[in-house]
């Protein structure tokens, strides 16, 4: 029988080790598996890399965790955004690493690590700061620079629905990153708005196979980080 | 002479982005970076199909909700809320960034800190050095998409010219700017210059060449009275 539910986010990320690399999903809020990652930062797991697009807002989820000093680097494309004062300051300080990747490269560097591509070549960000030093090669007349895959020790993603086997579908726009993030890390940690039986989901319509899924968690009512942030509630 | 302008000089960002939206091809696939780009969704003309992509992975964005219907796992690349028209999809960060490099979308709109007569864009850095840099998705989508249109001001908020025979900040793209519409001008990038397309109403060329740091061309069929009567 395949067991894949956790009773809760705590056991559900109670071995991810210090140093370890972790993909966390989202755009923003939306899709940010906030339970998880505050599940990680009372677990306490240090010196992480965390790959997501952004470095989290005020002073709760993907924030908290990097105000935690849990974050030793981040990846990602674009670390401020609107109330996001947590990364910026330390990374003005010299405390925090940070790689920079163009957002579309990001997310092909974890579909190609989660698909067995060791690299691949873009044009993007060919003649900029960001393509310095590495190798380049010329296809058809046109420059393009190499990139190489991306993968991880832990996936924390949230999902609408999972149904017992691991299938997943997302909700909307929060789907963003977390499709490609749960094919490329060894372990997928899933926070689901709601927990189905097999056959629940339309076999046409799932996104994220069972495959690519080894943990769930249901987290029915999942706090909503803008809530949150405008409330002023610092985690933990 | 030079002649002293400001923001408030020609078209207001709504009539840029009326100039852009009038621009824009039946059926189009269309991406709007953040900022000023953002509007031209509210002006496509009556009768006229556009598909609005956003990167984070929609096709099909619809306006702003009215208050209160706004959804968190809706929203555009700017993390602002949308909606969805009808006959829109969902998809994930690489099928998404798959459509802008694969050449799939038409035309780009995007904010600019410079852009050089060779159509170099400037626009994700100002390069401080302690200051977090953040890229998100324009070298992608510059790299991609067929056709990149720049909304700006003319000029910075200081006064000084964002068109430029050369950038000088970082690049975010070489080559890749077609055509830039200003608070000033439309102009297109041909053949390694800025070519006059359309002078705002109450903008003489004069005005436009002194607050623009390149050689300004003036094609003989240049049709805005003011540029003609040069």
């Amino acid at each position: 029988m395949i067991h894949k539910l956790y009773d809760s986010a705590a056991s559900a990320v109670a071995d991810i080790f210090d140093g370890a690399t972790v993909l966390i999903g989202g755009f923003g809020e939306a899709g940010s598996p906030i339970e998880l990652i505050h599940a990680l930062i009372d677990q306490g797991a240090r010196e992480l890399t965390v790959v997501n697009n952004n470095t989290g807002s005020g002073h709760v989820g993907l924030a908290a965790l990097i105000e935690n000093r849990r974050v030793a680097k981040m990846i990602c494309s674009f670390p401020r955004t609107a109330n996001s004062t947590v990364f910026p300051d330390l990374y003005s300080k010299n405390k925090i690493e940070l790689e920079l990747v163009p957002q579309g490269t990001l997310a092909e560097r974890i579909r190609a690590g989660g698909a067995g591509i060791p690299a691949f070549y873009t044009a993007t960000s060919v003649g900029t700061q960001l393509a310095e030093g590495k190798e380049h090669r010329q296809f058809n007349g046109r420059e393009y620079v190499l990139e190489h895959g991306l993968t991880a020790d832990f996936a924390l993603i949230k999902c609408r629905s999972a149904d017992r086997l691991g299938n997943v579908i997302y909700n909307k726009t929060a789907r963003n990153f977390s499709p490609v993030m749960a094919t490329a890390a060894q372990t997928t940690i899933v926070q689901a708005d709601e927990y189905v039986p097999e056959g629940k989901l339309e076999p046409e319509a799932i996104v994220t196979p069972a495959i690519y899924v080894d943990r769930i968690v249901a987290v029915s009512t999942p706090l909503q980080e803008s809530e949150l942030v405008a409330a002023g509630v610092q985690y933990p | 002479m030079t002649t002293v302008t400001n923001m408030a000089t020609g078209w207001s960002r709504q009539d840029i982005a009326r100039k852009i939206a009038a621009d824009i091809p039946d059926g189009a696939f269309v991406n709007l970076g953040i900022g000023m780009p953002e509007s031209v969704v509210n002006h496509i003309p009556q009768g006229r199909e556009v598909i609005f992509h956003t990167e984070n992975g929609l096709l099909g964005m619809g306006p702003a909700p009215p208050a209160g219907e706004e959804d968190p796992e809706l929203i555009n690349a700017g993390k602002r809320h949308v909606t969805a028209i009808t006959g829109a999809s969902f998809f994930h960060h690489a099928d998404s960034f798959a459509m802008i490099r694969g050449g799939h979308i038409d035309i780009c709109v995007l904010g600019a800190m410079q852009v050089s007569q060779t159509g170099d864009l400037a626009n994700w850095s100002m390069g401080e050095a302690d200051a977090a840099p953040a890229v998100g998705g324009a070298m992608d989508l510059v790299a991609g998409a067929k056709q990149i249109f720049v909304a700006t001001q003319h000029c910075t908020k200081s006064g000084k010219p964002k068109l430029v025979e050369s950038i000088t900040l970082p690049a975010t793209g070489l080559a890749v700017v077609s055509r830039v519409y200003t608070n000033m001008a439309i102009l297109d990038i041909r053949n390694g210059a800025f070519e006059l397309v359309e002078l705002a109403p109450d903008v003489d060329l004069q005005t436009l060449q002194d607050n623009t740091g390149a050689t300004i061309i003036v094609p003989v069929h240049a049709e805005t009275g003011k540029a003609a009567s040069l």
